[in-house]
């Protein structure tokens, strides 16, 4: 999906040829096929597909769509303007500041994708085709001939490497795969994008609430998906769409526009994720919400201590737990053993104290130990917390944690006479539960960000960064590499308390099941790390993303069942071979990874 | 702070009498049963520069990392300025010694001037809390330490090129880089490893020139090198270094002069006869070479024609320097490859 090649320059000869497509077709009928395809989609959509309401999102309805019909809906109008762009149409120039085709091309597979997805789960769920209305058809005809007619535009073809002779036939075999692999790379490869005009400032802060708005918009559509060809039906768009407006070169546009105003651009954020619960309109989904946002703080603060400082942590869900455990042991919780109940800021406190202090206890003696071994000490120290956990019972040890029954019935909070437990209306809008706790886990998130851009971009923060990039020659430039990775480890630990002390109000009760190494539930270490790095190490956006997508996937994915770890297992192995960086690299580690790609060498802004 | 300073001509680099910045007595390193460098005796006053040869393997790097904290002496101490140095290298660079390395360790995924700030670190104090509130105390310190990375990379001529990746740049600027970074602990003695190893004739004539502006700066300067003609262009003192003990020290033309170097370097004495044997050896060469020396005519020629290789007298060398001619390229390579 991440074709990172640009189209070579065949130089002299092979110029003359004019460059074809993959299926042989002169290029005018190409184009009009791609757009025809594209409004015969859209037409589509308007139809109805099949004749029950069986399938699930109701797609017998003619004259709107529906469920999935939407999703191929939006796929087929980006195509369709992406096609229109290509023709040259005036005001559509912008959409493809890198040329369109390989967005068309891309687009139209969206559509594709997503139509035939549609089609054959209709027609495997409600036994054949026989269940599929004339609209049916029409969506697979339309997407399949727009598909074909964004293939066979031209594109420039990699020169075929020459064949040693003395090869055997596997090695033949292999060259020409290799060779049939650029080709198709190449198909869908596109330009470097024009670099944005200057706008006025106004305007450019418009285009960063429209995006914000997209951003919220696609979430929420996300986390609000009822059934699972519905979500399949969203992945599938979205990542071919988010390929399709990158290779575009909106996105790259996007990312230079939002870095010339970040303040902006970081508080439009969380604006946006702070109007989320406004549009849901039962507590349902707000619990997905909080949930990934106490998974994504803690993925962040993880970020600092693997993502800046370079140290392998495979034991930090350890301290998000320290922090629940001493909320919910402060909280008035009735199996409690201490009977205080504190303030919530100074449950906060105690929270964040503890697991800064067990951050120092377990950082002192495993700090001086390089890569895997403290890899494999954190690992262990990780598991010496639950089990420890697990035997604070009052038979084995102390009563302390009330054992693998853990703290259980932990009210819920009140500040200042507002009761995060009863629903509340706020302008017409009732704000539930969950949503309340939404509320205060975006605060504990802020918090979050703000220390690791601001300690990112600081002293401290290039001393970790020159730690993990030579720690012999950053001991020469005099950092005190022990006490600089002391402090990255002690921020990490207090960052995941504090937002374990959250989490400790919205679950009710602290466990010691719930701070595993890997576990099907995500905030345990394994899934942290992963979240990190999908998301792209020593990146601000990326774990959030990241975490975001590996909450959701299994939780939507209800039939997955047991092949989660599974299939997880796979996801990664992908990723790392296909997109090493994440899925948004910090410019210095895309440099890292793809020397060979065009390396523009500038790097506009320092540290995240 | 700019690089005005054109002192080509050997003779300017006379010593400047100035107080003893490194003073390292009877340092003796042992790895088990080897000993790698065995009661060196070197100091360093302000305002010199020092050169330290040897053939592959005496000891010099072992010598530079008991200068740098790296290692503890096993035997003897280093002090800096009157101080024993603490046993630790981040210490040793926050009490004013800074050091380049051998192979380039530059931190290639960050930007040059975050490089340069990186040096900074022991001459800043904003610790993390500060990072995070940023008070006007945090702005003025970076904008401090900023300005000052700048400036240093102005001076190593780097400064067009600060927001790009350090492993983007070309070999001789990374290692200016890595001289500027060093700059930025604001060291009293700086250390350089091997500065022109790989280098172009040309670009070995601009790094020499650097040395020269650094020295100027009142930076006390000792330097690792194999490129013979660099070492005798630049240092009032050198220092040699076989199989972990001091041979000589002393002016270019003394070390030049000297049989033992020269035995050192072709290798015969030592081929197979370490230990007290070769003393006795060395010291017959030396009465030879005192012999020798009686004519002293003779010496520069002689020095120079077993230095390096081809014979080239220290006339020759200041016409090439002064020419700057592509013969230069020609005449010091074999020479080094011989040192090699």
């Amino acid at each position: 999906m991440t074709t990172q090649t640009s189209a070579p320059d065949t130089p002299g000869a092979r110029k003359a040829d004019a460059p074809t497509g993959l299926i042989p077709l002169p290029e005018k009928a190409a184009r009009a096929l791609a757009l025809g395809g594209s409004v015969l989609t859209i037409v589509s959509t308007f139809l109805a597909w099949t004749w029950t309401a069986e399938f699930p999102g109701d797609l017998t309805v003619y004259g709107y769509p529906g469920g999935l019909q939407v999703l191929v809906l939006i796929g087929a109008i980006v195509a369709t303007l992406f096609a229109l762009s290509s023709y040259g149409v005036r005001g559509l120039g912008w959409l493809a500041p890198s040329g369109p085709d390989a967005a068309l091309k891309f687009a139209t597979l969206a559509t594709f994708a997503t139509s035939w997805y549609t089609i054959l789960s209709i027609s495997t769920e409600l036994g054949g085709l026989v269940n599929l209305e004339p609209g049916g058809f029409l969506v697979a005809a339309g997407s399949l001939v727009a598909l074909a007619g964004a293939l066979a535009l031209p594109f420039q073809r990699p020169e075929p490497e020459p064949i040693d002779p003395d090869d055997s036939g596997w090695e033949k075999f292999k060259h020409g795969a290799a060779h049939q692999w650029e080709t198709i790379k190449a198909v869908f490869s596109a330009g470097a994008p024009r670099p944005v005009r200057a706008l006025p400032a106004y305007a450019e802060i418009l285009i960063i609430v429209a995006i914000l708005a997209l951003g919220l918009t696609v979430f929420t559509y996300g986390i609000g998906t009822e059934y699972d060809e519905q979500f399949i039906g969203f992945l599938i768009t979205a990542g071919l769409g988010f390929a399709a407006l990158n290779k575009a070169g909106l996105i790259a546009h996007a990312s230079q526009i939002t870095s010339r105003h970040q303040s902006i651009t970081t508080t439009g954020a969380f604006v946006a994720a702070a109007l989320f619960p406004f549009t849901q309109t039962d507590d349902q989904y707000a619990t997905l919400g909080v949930y990934i946002l106490i998974f994504a703080t803690v993925a962040l603060g993880l970020n600092i201590v693997v993502g800046l400082a370079g140290l392998l942590d495979l034991g930090y869900v350890a301290f998000l737990g320290v922090g629940a455990y001493a909320a919910a042991l402060v909280s008035g919780s009735p199996s409690s053993p201490f009977d205080v109940h504190f303030p919530f800021w100074a449950a906060v406190l105690v929270g964040a104290a503890a697991s800064l202090v067990f951050g120092v206890l377990i950082g002192a003696p495993t700090l001086r130990l390089r890569g895997d071994y403290l890899a494999i000490v954190t690992l262990g120290f990780g598991e010496i917390f639950r089990i420890t956990a697990n035997n604070l019972d009052g038979t084995s040890g102390p009563d302390i944690t009330n054992g693998s029954n853990g703290v259980s019935s932990i009210p819920n909070l009140d500040v200042l006479g507002f009761d995060f437990g009863a629903q509340h209306d706020m302008g017409g809008y009732t704000i539930g539960r969950f949503a309340n706790y939404f509320f205060l886990m975006l605060i504990i998130t802020a918090i979050v960000v703000l220390v690791f851009r601001r300690s990112g971009n600081s002293r401290i923060g290039r001393a970790w960064v020159a730690i993990r990039e030579d720690e012999t020659a950053a001991l020469a430039m005099g950092i005190n590499g022990f006490r600089v990775k002391l402090i990255a480890f002690a921020v990490g630990a207090s960052l995941a308390g504090l937002a374990g002390t959250v989490q400790a109000h919205v679950t009710y009760t602290v466990t010691p099941e719930q701070y595993l190494f890997a576990g099907a539930i995500p905030p345990n270490s394994a899934f942290l790390l992963a979240a990190v790095v999908l998301g792209g190490m020593g990146t601000i956006s990326g774990p959030l993303i990241g975490a975001a997508l590996l909450y959701l996937i299994p939780n939507k994915l209800q039939f997955l069942g047991n092949y989660q770890l599974f299939a997880f297992g796979v996801a990664l192995i992908l990723l790392m071979r296909f997109r090493p960086e994440g899925l948004i690299p910090n410019r210095r580690r895309q440099l890292e990874f793809h020397e060979d790609a065009e390396a523009p060498t500038l790097l506009t802004k320092a540290g995240a | 702070m700019t690089t005005d300073t054109t002192t080509k001509d050997t003779s300017a680099a006379a010593p400047v009498p100035g107080e003893t910045v490194l003073d390292a007595r009877g340092v003796t390193m042992r790895f088990g049963g080897l000993t790698a460098v065995r009661g060196v005796d070197l100091t360093v006053n302000a305002g010199e520069i020092v050169g330290l040869i040897g053939p592959n393997g005496a000891g010099k790097t072992t010598f530079f990392n008991c200068l740098t904290g790296l290692y503890v002496p096993t035997e003897g101490e280093v002090r800096f300025k009157g101080e024993v140095l603490p046993p630790k290298s981040f210490k040793v660079t926050a009490a004013g010694i800074a050091r380049t390395f051998q192979n380039i360790r530059l931190f290639a995924n960050m930007t040059v001037l975050e490089n340069v700030l990186v040096g900074r670190h022991t001459r800043t104090k904003e610790g993390f809390w500060s990072a995070v509130l940023r008070g006007p105390g945090y702005h003025r310190a970076e904008k401090a330490s900023r300005d000052r990375a700048m400036e240093l990379l102005e001076f190593v001529g780097l400064d067009h090129k600060s927001e790009h990746l350090a492993r983007n740049l070309p070999y001789g600027e990374q290692r200016k880089l890595e001289i500027a970074r060093a700059l930025a602990s604001e060291p009293g003695l700086l250390l350089l490893d091997e500065p022109t190893a790989g280098m172009n004739p040309q670009e070995t004539r601009v790094t020499e020139e650097l040395v020269f502006a650094i020295r100027d700066m009142g930076i006390a300067v000792l330097v690792i090198e194999h490129d013979m003609r660099f070492i005798f262009n630049l240092c009032d003192r050198v220092a040699v270094l076989v199989q972990g003990e001091k041979l000589i020290e002393g002016d270019s033309t003394t070390v030049q002069g000297d049989e033992r170097v020269i035995a050192a370097y072709l290798g015969e004495p030592f081929e197979d006869a370490p230990g007290a044997e070769e003393v006795a050896e060395v010291e017959a060469a030396e009465a030879h070479a005192e012999a020798a020396a009686e004519a002293p005519a003779d010496t520069p020629a002689d020095a120079d024609a077993t230095a390096e290789a081809p014979a080239d007298t220290p006339a020759e060398a200041d016409a090439d320097a002064a020419a700057e001619g592509a013969e230069t390229t020609t005449d010091a390579a074999p020479g080094k490859e011989n040192d090699r």
